[in-house]
This record gives C-alpha cells, sequence and structure tokens, in this order.
C-alpha cells in the first residue's frame, strides 16, 4: 500500500493559535481515509495546508513522492489533488452543464485542444456525471439558483469531471437532508470504487465516516490524538473524551 | 546619459545638495501624505477607491487661487478651501459615490475616473489650462552659503498640514462620529446593527475626505503649481503611498509621503524635470510589484 | 422563428453593409474608419474585461506603441530614424509608393506581433494584481509609457512622429484606410465569435467567475490570462499602426498614449453595450461613436463634461448595458432557462 499524500510533522500557527502541531499521517492510494476531531481541532487547517492555500511552518507535505508544501494551489491541483470547499464554491452565473464543461481537466490538455469546441464525448460525460449525482433534471438552471444541497452535489461531479487522482473532501454531508445522506455516501464510495479515485474527508458525521473509510485520524487542539479502523477510533477512549469534553 | 552622470556628480560634490533636494521633498510630500491618507480613509471605511483624489486637491487650490485674485488674503484660503470642498465632497456623494458603494470594486474606480475627467474639464474650462500658483511674497531663509533656500511660505505651508492632520487624527480618536468611522471601517454591518447611521458616517467621511483634499490643494498652491490636468499624478501619488504603507498604518502613510516626495526631487535632479510625471508612475508600478512578491510568498495575490 | 437562418441573414446584411457604406456616405469616410476602430478597442477590451474578468485601464499601451512601431519599421526600413525624428518632417524625406504601402503592411503587422510579446511580458507582471490594482496597474503603464516616450528624443520625443501622406487622392485615401479598419474590425469579431465557443472561452470565464476557483480545478489560469492578452494586444496594436499612417501626424500623449480619451472610451463603449457578450462592445461602439459625434458639434467647449457626465452615469445606472437589459427581458433568447416555481415544487 502506497502513500499518496505523506504529511510529516507538520505545524502552522496564524498569530498566537496554534493551528497544526507536529502533525503526521499518510493517505494510501485508493483508499478512503477520514478526518474527525472535535471544533478547533485544525481539520480544515490542515487540508488548507495540504492544497496550497497557505503555507505552513513546518514539516514536509508529500503527494505521489513529490515535495507539495511551497506550490501554490494550481500547481496542486494540476498534479491531480483537488478539493471541494466546505462553503461550496461553483460558477453561480453558469447553469449546470457549463459548469461541468468547464470543470474538464484543462491540465490534460495543450493548447489545441483548449481551442476546440466542446466534444460531444464531452457533453456526454458531463450529463453522465450529473446522473451520477441525481441532477440531471436540474441540469439547464443556473447553478447559483440551485439549493445549498444541489450545489454541494455539483460541486462534487464537478470534482470528478476533473479526473482527480485525489480528492479532498471537506464535510461533503453537511448541510444535506438527512434523508440524501445514504446516497451521498453511496455515491462517495463508487467514486472510489469505480472511478478508482483516492478521498480524504473530513466529517462532522460519525456514521458516514464510520461506514465510508478504511483508515481514520482523530486530531484535538491541533495535534494528532488517535489513528485507526473505524472500529479501534470508536472505541478509542482517548476519542471519546475529547468529542465530549471529559477530563 | 552625460548629462545624468554629471547631476549624480553633482550630489557627491556638494553633499549640500542632498540636503535641498530632502528637504524640497520632505516639503512637498507632507501634502502627498495629506492626500494619501484622505485617499486610505475613504478606501478603508467605504471600499471605494477614489481616482479622483488629485482633482479634489486641485480643485481646492483654485478655490484658493480665485478667492485670492479677489482680493482675499492667501492664508484664508486654505479654511475656506475646506469648508468649500467639504459642500462639493458632500454633493458627490449623494450624487454618485453613493450608488457604487455597494457595487464591485471595477465600478467604483471607473466611477471616480469618470468623476476626475469631468473635474479636470470643468476646472480647465473655468480656469483655463495655464499653471497658476499664489505668490506670499514672504521671505526666503538662506542656508549653507545661499545653497539651500527655504521660502517662509513653504514652511507656513508644512505646518498648515502638519496642524491639519493633527486635527483630523484627535478628531478620529477622541470625538463620536470618530469612534463611528472607525466602527463602521472595520465592520459595517455590526456598526448598523450597533445603531450607527452608516450612511451619514460614509457621507462625513467622503466629505471630510474632500476637505483635506481641499485644505491640502489650497497649499499646494501657495508653494507650487497647479493645473487642471495635475490632479491624475497626484491621485497616483496617493495610491502609491497608501499601497505601500498599508490601509491604517498611519506612521507609514506619513514616512513613504516624505519618501515619495524626496524621491520625487531626486529624480527630476538626476533625470531632469520632464521626467517627473513618469517617476511618479514609475513608483507606483514598483510597490504594488513589490506587494506582489510579498504576497507570492504566502501563496497569495494581491487583491 | 427560425432563429439560425434569421442569424446567417442578419451577419449577411451586416457584411454586405460594411462594404458598401463609405461609398454610400462618403463625406463620413473618416467617421466610419473611427466607428471601426471603437469596436476593435472596444472587442478586444472585453476580452480580458467583460469575459475574463481582468479590467484593464490601460490597453490604450498597446494603441499607442502599436502605432510608434509601426511607424518605425516603416521609416527604419527607408531612412535612419533618428535623422528622419529630427528633421521632424520639415525635411526631404520621400516615400515611394511600394515603401509607403510596403512599410504599412510590415508595421502593421510588426505592430500587432509585438504588441503581443509585450502583453506577454507585461502581463506575467501584472496578472498577479487582482481587481482594482490591476485596472490601476495598467493604467499606470499606459501612463508612464506615454511620459516616457514623450522624453525619447530618438522616436521624436514631445513632437511625435510625422508619417508620409497616402500617395493618391483624399478620397480613395480615405476608403483605403476604412477598408483596413473595417477587415481588422471583422476578423477580430470573427476571432472573438470563435474563441468564445471553445473549451478555452468556458476557461477564461471561470476565470472572471471564480478564479480561485478556476485555480483549485487545475485550470492554467496565467498561461490564459497570457495568451488571452496577447491575442487582445495583436488586435490593438495592428489598429494602431492603422491609426499611425490615417492620422499621419501623431503625438505620444495625445494620440498615442491618450489614457482619458481613446483608452476610457474602449471602457465605456463596452458597458453601454453590455459587457461580456459578443454584440455587446459593438453595439456600445456604435452607440457611443454617434452620441460622440453630435455632442462634439453641438457642446463645444463641454463634450469633455458631458463625457465625463455619460462615464458617471453609464456605470451607476446602466451597469449591464443593452445586452445585459435585453438578457434580463428575453432570457429565452439566449438559451438561459429560468425555472419556473410551480406550486408543488415551493414545498
Amino acid at each position: 500500500m502506497t502513500a499518496i499524500i505523506e504529511v510529516k510533522d507538520v505545524s502552522k500557527r496564524f498569530g498566537g493559535v496554534v493551528a497544526n502541531q507536529a502533525v503526521s499521517l499518510s493517505v494510501n492510494t485508493g483508499t478512503i481515509t477520514g478526518l474527525i476531531g472535535p471544533n478547533g481541532s485544525g481539520k480544515t487547517t490542515l487540508f488548507n495546508s495540504i492544497v496550497g492555500y497557505h503555507p505552513i511552518d513546518s514539516g514536509s507535505i508529500k503527494f505521489e513522492g513529490e515535495e507539495i508544501s511551497t506550490f501554490p494551489v494550481q500547481k496542486i491541483a494540476r498534479r491531480g489533488l483537488l478539493r471541494t470547499f466546505q462553503q461550496t464554491r461553483i460558477y453561480g452565473a453558469m447553469n449546470g452543464v457549463e459548469n461541468m464543461l468547464i470543470s474538464l481537466p484543462h491540465r490534460k490538455m495543450n493548447i489545441w485542444d483548449a481551442l476546440k469546441t466542446f466534444t460531444r464525448e464531452d457533453y456526454e460525460r458531463a450529463d453522465h456525471l450529473l446522473e451520477f449525482v441525481g441532477l440531471y433534471e436540474k441540469r439547464m438552471l443556473k447553478s447559483g439558483d440551485l439549493s445549498f444541497g444541489q450545489q454541494k452535489l455539483l460541486e462534487f461531479a464537478m470534482a470528478l469531471m476533473n479526473e482527480p487522482t485525489c480528492l479532498l473532501l471537506d464535510e461533503p454531508t453537511a448541510g444535506i437532508n438527512p434523508t440524501l445522506i445514504n446516497g451521498l455516501i453511496d455515491r462517495l464510495k463508487r467514486a472510489n470504487t469505480e472511478f478508482g479515485i483516492t478521498l480524504f474527508v473530513i466529517e462532522h458525521n460519525m456514521r458516514v465516516i464510520m461506514n465510508m473509510a478504511e483508515t481514520i485520524y482523530c486530531l484535538a487542539h491541533g495535534e494528532l490524538l488517535a489513528e485507526g479502523t473505524p472500529d479501534e477510533i470508536q472505541n478509542d477512549q482517548r476519542v471519546i473524551d475529547a468529542y465530549l469534553g471529559a477530563h | 546619459m552625460d548629462q545624468i552622470l554629471g547631476n549624480i556628480g553633482l550630489l557627491f560634490e556638494f553633499p549640500v545638495v542632498n540636503l535641498k533636494i530632502v528637504l524640497d521633498g520632505i516639503m512637498i510630500g507632507a501634502l502627498f501624505a495629506l492626500a494619501a491618507y484622505g485617499l486610505a480613509l475613504v478606501w478603508g471605511v467605504m471600499n471605494v477607491k477614489n481616482l479622483a483624489q488629485g482633482d479634489f486637491v486641485i480643485a481646492g487650490g483654485y478655490v484658493s487661487w480665485y478667492l485670492v485674485q479677489h482680493g482675499f488674503p492667501a492664508l484664508l484660503g486654505v479654511p475656506v478651501a475646506f469648508v468649500v470642498m467639504w459642500g462639493i465632497g458632500w454633493v458627490i456623494y449623494k450624487l454618485v459615490i453613493s450608488r457604487v458603494i455597494e457595487r464591485d470594486l471595477f465600478t467604483s474606480l471607473l466611477a471616480t475616473f469618470g468623476l476626475a475627467i469631468m473635474m479636470a474639464q470643468i476646472l480647465n474650462l473655468l480656469f483655463g489650462s495655464d499653471t497658476q500658483s499664489v505668490d506670499l511674497d514672504y521671505d526666503v531663509l538662506y542656508f549653507f552659503d545661499g545653497f539651500i533656500d527655504v521660502p517662509i511660505a513653504k514652511l507656513i505651508g508644512v505646518l498648515m498640514a502638519s496642524a491639519l492632520a493633527a486635527g483630523v487624527i484627535i478628531f478620529m480618536k477622541s470625538s463620536r462620529m470618530g469612534q463611528a468611522i472607525r466602527a463602521t471601517a472595520q465592520d459595517a454591518r455590526a456598526a448598523r446593527v450597533m445603531g450607527i447611521d452608516t450612511e451619514k458616517v460614509y457621507a462625513f467621511t467622503f466629505s471630510l475626505n474632500s476637505a483635506i483634499c481641499g485644505a491640502a490643494g489650497a497649499i499646494i498652491v501657495m508653494v507650487w503649481v497647479i493645473q487642471p490636468f495635475y490632479g491624475i499624478s497626484y491621485s497616483i501619488r496617493a495610491f502609491v503611498i497608501v499601497t505601500a504603507a498599508g490601509l491604517g498604518n498611519l506612521p507609514g502613510v506619513i514616512a513613504a509621503g516624505l519618501g515619495i516626495g524626496a524621491l520625487e526631487q531626486y529624480g527630476a535632479h538626476i533625470f531632469g524635470i520632464g521626467y517627473q510625471q513618469a517617476i511618479a508612475v514609475l513608483l507606483l508600478l514598483l510597490v504594488l510589484l513589490i506587494r506582489l512578491i510579498q504576497q507570492r510568498r504566502n501563496r497569495q495575490v494581491l487583491k | 422563428m427560425n432563429m439560425a437562418r434569421n442569424k446567417t441573414i442578419l451577419y449577411a446584411l451586416i457584411l454586405a453593409f460594411t462594404f458598401i457604406s463609405p461609398f454610400l456616405f462618403p463625406d463620413f469616410g473618416t467617421q466610419l474608419a473611427t466607428l471601426w476602430l471603437m469596436i476593435i478597442v472596444a472587442l478586444t477590451w472585453d476580452m480580458t474585461g467583460g469575459q475574463m474578468g481582468y479590467n484593464s485601464l490601460g490597453n490604450i499601451f498597446f494603441y499607442g506603441t502599436g502605432m510608434y512601431v509601426a511607424a518605425l519599421i516603416a521609416i527604419g526600413m527607408v531612412y535612419d530614424v533618428g535623422d528622419y525624428t529630427n528633421a521632424a518632417g520639415g525635411g526631404i524625406y520621400k516615400f515611394t509608393d511600394l515603401q509607403y504601402f510596403g512599410g504599412l503592411a510590415l508595421g502593421v503587422l510588426g505592430a500587432g506581433l509585438f504588441c503581443s510579446i509585450t502583453a506577454v511580458i507585461i502581463g506575467y507582471l501584472t496578472f498577479g494584481l487582482r481587481g482594482p490594482y490591476f485596472a490601476i496597474g495598467t493604467l499606470g503603464v499606459a501612463i508612464a509609457a506615454g511620459e516616457l516616450v514623450s522624453n525619447w528624443d530618438w522616436v521624436g520625443g514631445g513632437q511625435g512622429i510625422a508619417l508620409p501622406v497616402y500617395p493618391g487622392d483624399l478620397d480613395t485615401g480615405k476608403i483605403f484606410f476604412y477598408f483596413l479598419f473595417a477587415a481588422v474590425g471583422v476578423s477580430v469579431f470573427l476571432f472573438a465569435k470563435w474563441l468564445y465557443g471553445t473549451r478555452f472561452g468556458a476557461a477564461i470565464n471561470a476565470i472572471r467567475d471564480d478564479e480561485e476557483k478556476a485555480d483549485a480545478m487545475g485550470i492554467h489560469t496565467l498561461r490564459y490570462k497570457l495568451y488571452t492578452w496577447a491575442m487582445a494586444a495583436f488586435f490593438v496594436g495592428m489598429a494602431g499602426g492603422i491609426s499611425a499612417f490615417q492620422l499621419i501626424h501623431f503625438e505620444p500623449l495625445e494620440s498615442a498614449y491618450q489614457t482619458i480619451n481613446l483608452g476610457i472610451f474602449m471602457v465605456v463603449c463596452v458597458l453601454l453595450g453590455g459587457k461580456g457578450t459578443l454584440w455587446g462592445p459593438v453595439i456600445g461602439a456604435i452607440l457611443f461613436h454617434v452620441f460622440k459625434e453630435v455632442t462634439w458639434n453641438y457642446l463645444l467647449g463641454w463634450q469633455w463634461v458631458a463625457l465625463g457626465a455619460l462615464i458617471v452615469v453609464t456605470v451607476v445606472y446602466f451597469q449591464d448595458g443593452v445586452m445585459g437589459w435585453l438578457v434580463h427581458k428575453r432570457p429565452e433568447w439566449f438559451g438561459i432557462k429560468v425555472e419556473e416555481k410551480t406550486a408543488e415544487q415551493a414545498e
């Protein structure tokens, strides 16, 4: 099992607040890995450090064996490491299909490919993925008008359209109607098994993450608290304490 | 090229020339800093980047000049320009600025650019395109065997600018409105929730800025020259200062203002007076580039 | 209503009109040429502005540079540039027909290419700036260029450069320049029409709508920005080159790097007509040009004030322009689907 993401001793502080302290973890290729922890434990900060949103103070982050901790966001994205946003970012002025078409992996195109018009295959792939997330009927509507949950699904579909090697998902089920969550879990798993995408997921919903992930890391107060399989984590007293705040 | 080298050589041969250049630069730089402060104020409070800043300055200068032509004592021109430009600023706010505050940044930039063009052209139509100034007929102080001349008029100008600046700062720190302005600058929505009438604050801030520019212009017409189309270069200088110093960094604004004044004088000395405008703009580009490189290190961009 | 067929007929009509108008209105030859110039600079501005979200206030830099490069190439092929500019038009410098037209052709092309290259260089430095900083930065570049060139004696300094007159009679000359501008104008339009339908076009729209998202999705934002600006600069540079020969005599600040004239006109045209659309800049250019021609004659002295007022009013009240208004009123014409909220859906 090779590690597609290797985080070693990463620390990041914002002024006086230490968001991450010497965190080390690795995400294995082809797996679904979870990142949990109470609010303020530094999960999103770690994500942001990995994708290049801000520089890290110390440590190393490797993607597919390459050191990426000094790369800007686009460089990392072009290596095939993508992320979705907690606040869900899509191109609101365009409709669903256009959003999908824009998400074609430009990193795999040279300038001549880019100067072509969208092919029938492009449209078919967009339709297929929109169908995959259940947005096919709404695909011609202005995406800014979709509901929050629908936008989240669109963002997920766009990420898939981009053919990433590895996808970082920041709270994918937050704000989604509980009855739709099962469907989403199913699709996430299928993205992993059918499309072969490695997933690294931040989640607060325990049922979701225990159901999906093979390995889970738990952060608390900026440090790595525990790691293991869902069973191990569920029964780890330190994790229970961290979430329930027992001292 | 030889001339440039010769000019540089002069700096070393007669070190006292450096002092003159720096002094000249500082005296005019103080006024740049004033204009920059006003720009930063409007920028910080309303997120409007006022490209017409320089034209407000020139307009103030013309107010004072016009009065002097009709027999007013020159020094009185400064407070009068302050008041007149306050009014004009208020009108402009109500007619134009208030409608572009909530929009995207390019809109406010373009709106103020349009204003700048209008103002420059109106001034041109009213007062003609010759440069104008007001002669104060005060003595000149000489230092270092007559190498350095400091007209008392210029000294008075700097003093007035400092007094104005001090007044504004004290106002911002201790008055209710000053507090309201600072609160709105930090978070307009929170300020409204707290009961602050942000509309009044915006109108006040913009008018205050216009008044400060007006006073600065009235001082400039005494110690330098004004011309309807000089406005854009003052706007650019103000931008350079604010970009270099950052918003809310008052000592930085003062330092940057004095610095630009001095740098421009050096440039004029070394390269010739025709390059003065070019230097102001080149400084802008330089500052932007430096900021960009700084942001790159942080994996960010310059918004 | 067969939209596609009507569209083709419309295009054919416009093209036909383009060809005949200088003959229909011989007295307005220069104005028509200027109209095409406006269309060119408006369409190219919109490429980086309305389509890509980078509102440049300095595109006039390419116009001015194009002017100078074309002139220098044409002159430089035949005479020593320094001597020519020193004589300031008072010398005995004659050009044969071949030298004139050859110089014009090579000069205009060279101007376009040179401006493309400079766009890449300048863009590399300035595309890290966003929003207002980009606008001010580009404005700074244009002003700086104008100031520096007016101090540069080799290219004529503040006096500018005087090019040879069109070899032939005046009216033919007007028609000649009209067709030059129209050719470039039609090319820009067709180019833009094609570009906006490609993946590249979609990508630059993504850059406009959310550049961070575009970055995060692996779009080569810097590369695409540079390409776009280089393409726009190519056409503007050529337009500048043609202008040089049409104006015959041009100065650095008034004619070439005219930041407060043509430099801002191009922005107003686009705003008037509708940012980010294909026809918007064209419609806006036509409206603006007509407005300008009318007011110039009747508001002597106050025309600049009227212009400034137009800018302010357009920016404040007509942000979306004509096309924006049309899209709002008749979204179906543009393929935009608006969902009707029925009672069952609104639950």
